[in-house]
């Protein structure tokens, strides 16, 4: 049908352009990264679907064979984050109590029960983006809490010597 | 008529107490040279402080409470249960001060969690805290499940009969070998023995699974500690689920499994008498035990059809059945989906499996399966009396490393510690259920305290209210003592109070 009039031609403007926002607002809304706690509370809505999900890389990188086993914890709870080798291989730093690890952000597809991976509830990656590089924490030695050990050590030196008074 | 405690009575208790104050104390030189060695001195410092107060307060304990004579039944008792509570505050101290606990109850909490072999945590970033306290929190499981009193009667006890009377309190009633001192240093060989192949084994698998050589040899000791003893603690947050490994679960089945068998039996295999396995009552009704609550367990799950394929569904389902039964609380889903995914009927066969437990004489807690065979063997005997004329003689035996005749008297002991089990759970619920949570959920987090397994549904947390996390406590606490022990002290202190 042809459009005739002003009025008409704003009409199918006005619909062109509320489909397009709604459009970029859904495949936005996608692209904001998922909690860890809202995946586990909902695994069986995001089964299968493709999800957004950031978060510190701790522990290990387990490579197997092209892939490789990482756990990423986003403060919450940490969920294993199935990779290729090369995706894992610009992680330098993994959490540990003498590490800060990279914050990473991956998209890929959620499971709730994996397949190829014995039930488990993981994200296979498909693309992964450094947000924040990690870095080794040093930790000064704590003087404060030596001097209380100090302090301790001196009453179980008197305790030890009276101890041997009383007996004598 | 009741009679007041003596200060003589006084004495001998604080004297035993101080000394196995100060063998726990001892202990934590294992993760100060730890954490000298890796390069963690702050740490080591905390475990110092730690040192340092449990030896203060054993020296003074021992030196004010002086005594050479042996602890009567009571006496032996109260020092048992006193002696858990004394752990409990001196393995919480390094934990509280490495920041990694809101508090100190919530240390206590944990510190409770390992000695009792239970598993439920409240730590705060797992995954950042040092290697000399996650040695710790795997080093207390080890400690408990072999038996704080164990130490104590290995190293220190010179009195055959002050060392019975200790090793009964801490529910322990079988001597495997004729002197409760060679016993309990045998239980202790066993238990380094298994360490060391145990940790190997799982060194080498987590080796091949991707770890490093130092971090696979780390893994590998403390998940063997956590599953040996049937604790369940793990170095990492996920637990289990951390290594995403199939090999990895199955090794650790095993050495639940093995945790979960009577110290007793272990002797008879090792001495080459492996028939006992398939005749002793424990081992059969554990294997029963094992079919019949995985059957309702794998019902519920394919039921609810979770797990689409059959071997994923035995994957989780077997491994979680396992973990609780042997009181282990190693977990390969996380806590929520306990109840969330799974269907109740699922839950429930795997509650029912935490509230049976494993053997007696072995590191895990609960009912134990000795108890639940001789019950199901009486009510056996129940029936044939019915059945048979009523002049026929009805003889009912089991086989526990011999062959016993039941009696009434062993039959009232296991159904009196079966209800007192339930009880026990069931208060736990209660007190969940005023806080409100449903009923499931309670009752599930409650047998898992009170048999101290360690699954979780998702209600234990630093969040959880003060009330609740004392009423675990107290739960991991009499649970893991088997109460006898705990009805000791509290007769104790009312005898204090009211005795003449």
């Amino acid at each position: 049908m042809m459009l005739r009039g002003p009025r008409k031609k704003a009409r199918l403007l006005f619909f062109v352009f509320t489909f397009i926002f709604f459009a970029l607002y859904c495949s936005l809304g996608h692209a904001q990264p998922v909690s860890s706690s809202h995946l586990i509370d909902n695994a069986q809505r995001y089964d299968g679907r493709s999800v957004i999900y950031s978060g510190e890389v701790i522990g290990d990188i387990m490579p197997r064979g092209e892939y490789a086993w990482v756990n990423v914890h986003d403060g919450q709870q940490a969920i294993g984050i199935w990779l290729p080798r090369k995706l894992a291989e610009t992680i330098i730093y993994t959490g540990n109590y003498k590490a800060k690890g990279d914050w990473i952000q991956i998209a890929g597809i959620f499971h709730r029960v994996c397949e190829e991976h014995g039930g488990e509830l993981d994200i296979h990656a498909t693309s992964l983006k450094k947000i924040q590089s990690g870095y080794f924490v040093s930790r000064a030695f704590n003087r404060s809490r030596m001097n209380k050990a100090v302090i301790l050590l001196a009453v179980l030196g008197c305790v030890w010597i009276l101890r041997h008074l009383i007996k004598t | 008529m009741l009679i007041k405690p003596r200060l003589d009575n006084l004495r001998i208790i604080g004297y035993y107490l101080g000394q196995i104050i100060i063998h726990i104390g001892l202990v934590m030189l294992i993760p100060i040279a730890f954490g000298f060695v890796i390069g963690e001195p702050n740490p080591a410092v905390d475990f110092f402080i730690g040192l340092e107060i449990a030896l203060i307060a054993g020296l003074v304990l021992t030196k004010l409470c002086y005594t050479q004579k042996d602890p009567s039944w009571m006496q032996g008792m109260v020092v048992v249960s006193l002696a858990w509570l004394a752990a409990m505050f001196l393995g919480a101290i390094p934990l509280y001060l490495s920041g990694h606990w809101r508090g100190f109850l919530d240390a206590c909490f944990d510190s409770m969690s390992g000695f009792a072999t239970t598993g439920l945590v409240l730590v705060q970033d797992l995954d950042h805290l040092s290697f000399t306290h996650n040695l710790w929190r795997h080093l207390i499981m080890f400690i408990g499940g072999q038996g704080i009193v164990i130490i104590a009667i290995s190293f220190f006890v010179k009195g055959l009969s002050g060392a019975l009377k200790m090793y009964v309190g801490e529910a322990r009633e079988e001597k495997i070998l004729p002197n409760v001192i060679n016993t309990a240093r045998f239980m202790w060989l066993v238990g380094v023995i298994y360490l060391v192949l145990g940790t190997l084994v799982l060194a080498g698998i987590g080796l091949a699974e991707g770890l490093g050589l130092k971090k696979a040899l780390f893994h590998g000791v403390c998940i063997f500690m956590a599953a040996f003893d049937t604790g369940g603690f793990a170095p990492n947050s996920q637990n289990v689920m951390y290594y995403h490994s199939f090999i990895f679960e199955i090794a650790t089945i095993v050495i639940m499994v093995l945790g979960a068998l009577n110290f007793h039996l272990h002797y008879h295999i090792w001495t080459g008498n492996r028939r006992e396995i398939y005749r002793n009552i424990e081992t059969v009704t554990l294997f029963v035990s094992i079919m019949v609550t995985f059957l309702v367990t794998a019902v519920g799950l394919k039921h609810s059809g979770i797990y689409p394929q059959s071997l994923v569904l035995f994957r989780k389902g077997f491994y979680q059945l396992v973990s609780g039964h042997t009181g282990t609380g190693f977990q390969t889903i996380y806590a929520r989906h306990f109840i969330a995914d799974w269907s109740s009927l699922s839950a429930v066969g795997v509650l029912c499996a935490m509230a049976l437990g494993g053997a007696v004489c072995s590191t895990t807690g609960a009912i134990k399966m000795l108890r639940i065979g001789i019950i199901f063997k009486t009510f056996v005997q129940d029936i044939k009396r019915i059945i048979l004329p009523e002049k026929a003689m009805v003889v009912q035996k089991y086989h526990h490393i011999k062959t016993v005749f039941l009696e009434d008297k062993q039959a009232r002991s296991a159904l009196l510690i079966t209800l007192a089990y339930i009880l026990l759970y069931g208060f736990g619920a209660l007190v969940g259920m005023y806080h409100g949570y449903p009923f499931l959920s309670s009752l599930f987090e409650s047998t898992s305290a009170g048999a101290n397994v360690g699954l979780s549904c998702g209600i234990t947390g630093a969040h959880m209210p003060t009330v609740l996390k004392l009423t675990y406590i107290l739960q991991m606490w009499v649970g893991r003592l088997e109460f006898i022990s705990i009805f000791t002290l509290l007769g104790f202190f009312i005898a204090a109070i009211k005795g003449k």
